[in-house]
């Protein structure tokens, strides 16, 4: 039996933990909420807060609904340790009116529980769970079952199988909206040729749109993005077919569940903990019942709430427990444990934006842990650059929250305060007039925490919290200096392939076609190429005399920035006169190596001269052939350079 | 006479084929001397214009702005350069041809990297170069598209065209829309003329009434049509008219903030070419109207501003070619009645109106008449 409980609990851990404990309280809060609501129906419920759930417009219903079953599915791959392979498929079968069918290759759900889990509102295994997960509150995807039947009358059809030798149940489901409880329209047994996994089938009132950030695409792009590990198929409702491949095989390392930390908990927490404990005494409720509290902390916590250790916890009244969170103040605590959290990874968003975007340059950063109210939280971030993105607007923010995109109300999340609080212009991107910066770039944001302080129940931002807006943008500046030595990098290249431009297309044709115009000599145009390079150039001149004499010149001209020192090599079958400096001279073969050491300062200009006496007419074109030793040939104009000897 | 404008031409020749040498050769010695190739011009921003108190013209200051071969544009602006310059000498100039801008801009087809990529550039390259040469394009046989307008009214021009001398009356010898403004009016003549004034009309309707309305006959009125913005051979003429034969000239265009743009054209010179200020410009040119204060007066019929009205007569406030007491009250009073009237209006007091009552009227408070 303990066996067999084991082995399930893999399997359909993804709407339902088997632990009494949860259950339990899970039930009683449920009952607690039911009193209240009595004079309330679930529809009207559900009515009235449509917008806070993302159901207040036919887009958005659509993004939501795909996003809760997407995340679900994910979700329990991810708890299975399964690569997910999922896939969405919208039809449109009127104007304003859709079929939208969500499969995935999970674990599936077992019989029992596939119909409260998708019929009924607030059932679900995370809501008490304290590990970094997608979804929290158990309303998301029978919230959408709602919306289906409240705006098509048809029930949602669900097909879910746990493994190849087991049977694929088919359900048929709407939810009580008077008891909120499922109600069954079909429940069979069926073939179906997948080993495992569950599909889910919506007719609803909603539009599928495109060309916008807050789109089924871009949803499912921002998600591809952060979840390089799955496989994601979209089917449009033209019949255009999309694939997100998967970058990785690696699946990311699975997050731990915690105990709360006692600087996270609130007065109803800690009284509703106190009233539910197993425990007896006062000390082993807070040894047990926290992450890290020993029993040298729970000591120190009682002495400082005035209460006796072995007090039992369920005697505990309102002002005694308010002490005992003021103690929880005083008292050291060490951090909370931070395994409970997964982030992706700086490699793997890496490998997550360069699959979805064609850019020129990606980097990524991951901090290590921190800490707001005793809730860990990690931040990740990643830019993109270059590409086919645009130019010339304010850049693309994607926002993830436990690796769920977040699309809607950017302006109010704290992510988008962070960036917007970095001048950005040091990391060479425009600011005008603050904000977000502008250029070819996308910013990606990932929260990873035990509880994202969202702003509201829609999900959409996450509150202006100090430790997270800090930490942001610590992370964000780290990938902006990488950002910032990749454009200056740039730069350097540009300019030197500018230059390049002007002297090889544009002043050889300008000097021929001055010198076509005036009718004279094309003009050599290596002074000012080396000018323009910022080379060293070098130039030779013959004069010759009547007396047969030729006097040379070689002047060297340095219109680089920093100074150099190389070798002048001239390299004749003369012996040489009058030569000023005086070369070392170097005998090969036949000929003489004629060599000048050479130190040039930036700007400055050498010459130097020298008289030979030719012995035949025809060897004055063996002239010239100037070598120069130790400079790159990329600084040198006028004349070959070899490495040194 | 003939002799005279071709004497003229021939000098005007020499001069342009001078000019251009001179920037080629300077590029030259430019490589010869181991100089990056640059040009300095002055820089052709507004920040650049100032008031000329000897000419009564704006014009461009002291600021200059430079186009080097350092950067890829200026290398390229400089290639095209000698390209075009080449091409003005060897195909214009020695050949006694001329081409439109358009057409200069599909000529540079054929020039490989150095090819224009849209008319305006080619345009302002040659604009370009009447700065640099300190010469109008005309002397480089460059034409504009745009036929020059028309004008009416007793004077007689001698006219050199490419088929002969004409002489030309500009009542008598020519039909009902008048003579046709040649786009080189250097090659105009002055005979005779009978003229008290000149009025410069900004639409073809009005120019029609008042010939309609035989108004040059009565008043010896040159009418010149300016079809909206002035061309530059009818803004020329206009001064030379009014320089080598001291008539007078008044400016009556429609009663907005854009027809206020066309006079000051006229009389101060355009921030775009004020290089040809000097030039072009007729600081002695009154303006008749309409004026806000006539459509108040008259009570003529009007439209309501559009926002870019309201906005083109905001930046005139600033524009220091309409810094006067004058234009500041007219323009006020616009901004506070909210409306503009066109020159048609006053046919709604009867189509002899503008010609009986409202020009006479304007002319002697203006003190043409």
């Amino acid at each position: 039996m303990k066996n067999l409980r084991k082995k399930t609990k893999n399997l359909k851990k993804q709407y339902l933990i088997f632990d009494h404990e949860v259950n339990h309280m899970s039930t009683l809060i449920a009952e607690e909420l039911a009193k209240n609501q009595k004079a309330i129906s679930v529809a009207e419920f559900f009515e009235k807060n449509r917008q806070i759930l993302g159901f207040d417009s036919g887009p958005r219903s659509l993004i939501t609904t795909i996003k809760e079953a997407v995340d679900n599915s994910l979700d329990s791959c991810e708890d299975a340790q399964i690569l997910p392979n999922i896939l969405v498929h919208v039809q449109r079968i009127s104007k304003d009116h859709v079929i939208v069918t969500i499969e995935d290759n999970g674990p599936g759900i077992v019989k029992e529980q596939i119909p409260k889990v998708f019929a009924k509102l607030l059932y679900g295994s995370r809501f008490h769970s304290l590990k970094q997960s997608r979804g929290q509150q158990g309303i998301g995807i029978s919230a959408a079952v709602l919306y289906s039947q409240l705006t098509s009358g048809q029930p949602t059809k669900i097909i879910s199988k746990i493994g190849a030798h087991s049977p694929a149940h088919y359900y048929e489901l709407m939810i009580n909206t008077r008891t909120n409880e499922p109600e069954i329209f079909k429940d069979e047994e069926i073939d179906w040729d997948r080993n495992q996994g569950t599909r889910i089938e919506l007719e609803m009132e909603a539009s599928y749109v495109k060309g916008r950030r807050q789109s089924v695409y871009e949803y499912l792009k921002s998600t591809a993005v952060v979840t390089p590990h799955a496989r994601i198929t979209l089917i449009e409702p033209d019949g255009n077919e999309i694939v997100f491949e998967r970058a990785t095989d690696k699946l990311p390392k699975q997050a731990q569940e915690i105990l709360p930390h006692p600087h996270g908990i609130e007065l109803g927490t800690l009284m509703r903990m106190l009233r539910y404990t197993e425990r007896k005494k006062l000390g082993a409720f807070l040894r047990y019942s926290f992450s890290k509290i020993g029993l040298f902390t729970a000591e120190e916590i009682c002495k400082a709430s005035g209460l006796d250790f072995d007090i039992d916890p369920h005697d505990i009244d309102r002002n005694q427990a308010k002490k005992i969170l003021e103690a929880f103040k005083k008292v050291k605590i060490m951090s909370p444990p931070t395994d409970c959290l997964s982030p992706i990874g700086e490699e793997l968003i890496y490998k997550g934006l360069q699959k979805e975007f064609d850019v020129d340059f990606i980097a990524t950063a991951t901090r290590s842990p921190s800490v707001y109210s005793g809730n860990p939280f990690v931040i990740e971030v990643g830019i993109a650059y270059g590409g086919r993105l645009q130019k010339d607007d304010r850049v693309d923010i994607s926002r993830f929250a436990n690796r769920v995109p977040l699309l809607y109300q950017q302006g109010a999340c704290v992510t988008t305060r962070a960036i917007e609080s970095i001048r950005w212009k040091q990391y060479g991107l425009n600011q005008p007039g603050g904000g977000l910066p502008i250029g070819p770039v996308i910013l990606l944001v990932h929260v990873a925490s035990t509880n994202v302080p969202f702003t509201s129940e829609s999900k959409d931002a996450i509150a202006e919290i100090p430790a997270i807006q800090n930490e942001t943008e610590l992370a964000l500046k780290e990938i902006a200096r990488k950002l910032n030595r990749f454009l200056k990098r740039q730069g350097t290249l540009k300019k030197r392939r500018e230059k390049e431009i002007i002297i090889t297309k544009v002043l050889p044709k300008m000097a021929e076609k001055l010198a076509n115009t005036l009718e004279k000599p094309v003009p050599d145009i290596s002074p000012v190429v080396a000018k323009i390079m910022g080379n060293v150039h070098i130039d030779s001149s013959a004069d010759k005399h009547e007396t047969g004499e030729i006097n040379v010149r070689i002047k060297i001209n340095n219109h680089g920035s920093k100074s150099f020192e190389f070798d002048i090599h001239q390299l004749l079958p003369y012996e040489i006169k009058r030569a000023s400096p005086e070369p070392k001279v170097v005998s090969v073969g036949d000929q003489y190596d004629y060599i000048w050491p050479v130190k040039i300062n930036p700007g400055n200009s050498k010459a130097l001269t020298y008289t030979l006496e030719l012995i035949d007419e025809n060897d004055e074109n063996k002239l010239g052939n100037i070598i120069v030793e130790g400079m790159e040939q990329e600084l040198v104009t006028g004349a070959k350079c070899v490495k040194g000897v | 006479m003939a002799s005279e404008i071709s004497k003229k031409k021939l000098e005007h020749d020499r001069l342009a084929k001078q000019n251009l040498l001179k920037v080629t050769e300077s590029l030259y010695d430019q490589f010869k001397e181991g100089i990056i190739p640059n040009i300095v011009m002055p820089s052709r921003t507004k920040k650049n214009i100032e008031y000329n108190d000897e000419s009564d013209v704006w014009v461009y200051g002291g600021r200059e702005s430079e186009r080097s071969s350092k950067t890829v544009k200026g290398a390229f602006q400089l290639l095209k350069t000698t390209h075009t310059i080449d091409f003005l000498l060897s195909n214009h100039l020695s050949q006694n041809r001329g081409s439109t801008l358009r057409e200069l801009y599909y000529i540079s087809e054929n020039w490989d990297v150095a090819k224009f990529k849209e008319q305006p550039e080619s345009d302002r390259l040659i604009e370009d170069l009447e700065i640099i040469t300190n010469l109008q394009r005309e002397y480089f046989h460059m034409r504009p598209e745009e036929d020059g307008a028309t004008m009416f009214g007793p004077i007689r021009i001698h006219e050199e065209t490419k088929r002969g001398d004409r002489i030309i009356h500009c009542q008598e010898d020519i039909g009902e829309s008048g003579y046709q403004i040649p786009f080189n009016v250097e090659n105009i003549n002055f005979v005779d003329h009978d003229a008290n004034f000149i009025i410069a009309i900004e639409t073809g309707g009005m120019y029609a009434r008042l010939i309609e309305n035989g108004f040059d006959e009565k008043y010896n009125a040159i009418l010149v049509h300016l079809k909206g913005q002035p061309a530059r051979s009818t803004r020329r003429l206009i001064k030379r008219m009014n320089e080598e034969l001291g008539i007078p000239v008044a400016v009556f265009t429609d009663g907005d903030p854009w027809s206020y743009r066309i006079y000051a054209s006229i009389a101060y010179g355009a921030i775009k070419s004020a290089h040809l200020s000097e030039f072009m410009a007729t600081p002695a040119a009154k303006f008749i109207g309409v004026q806000p204060t006539d459509i108040v007066e008259y009570e003529l019929s009007t439209d309501k501003l559009t926002d870019k009205d309201i906005s083109a007569l905001r930046s005139e406030l600033s524009d220091p070619r309409f810094e006067t007491d004058y234009w500041n009250e007219q323009i006020n009073l616009q901004l506070e009645i909210q409306k503009k009237a066109e020159q048609q209006a006053f046919a709604g007091k009867g189509l002899d109106f503008v010609t009986d009552i409202y020009l006479p009227d304007r002319l002697s408070d203006i003190g043409i008449i």
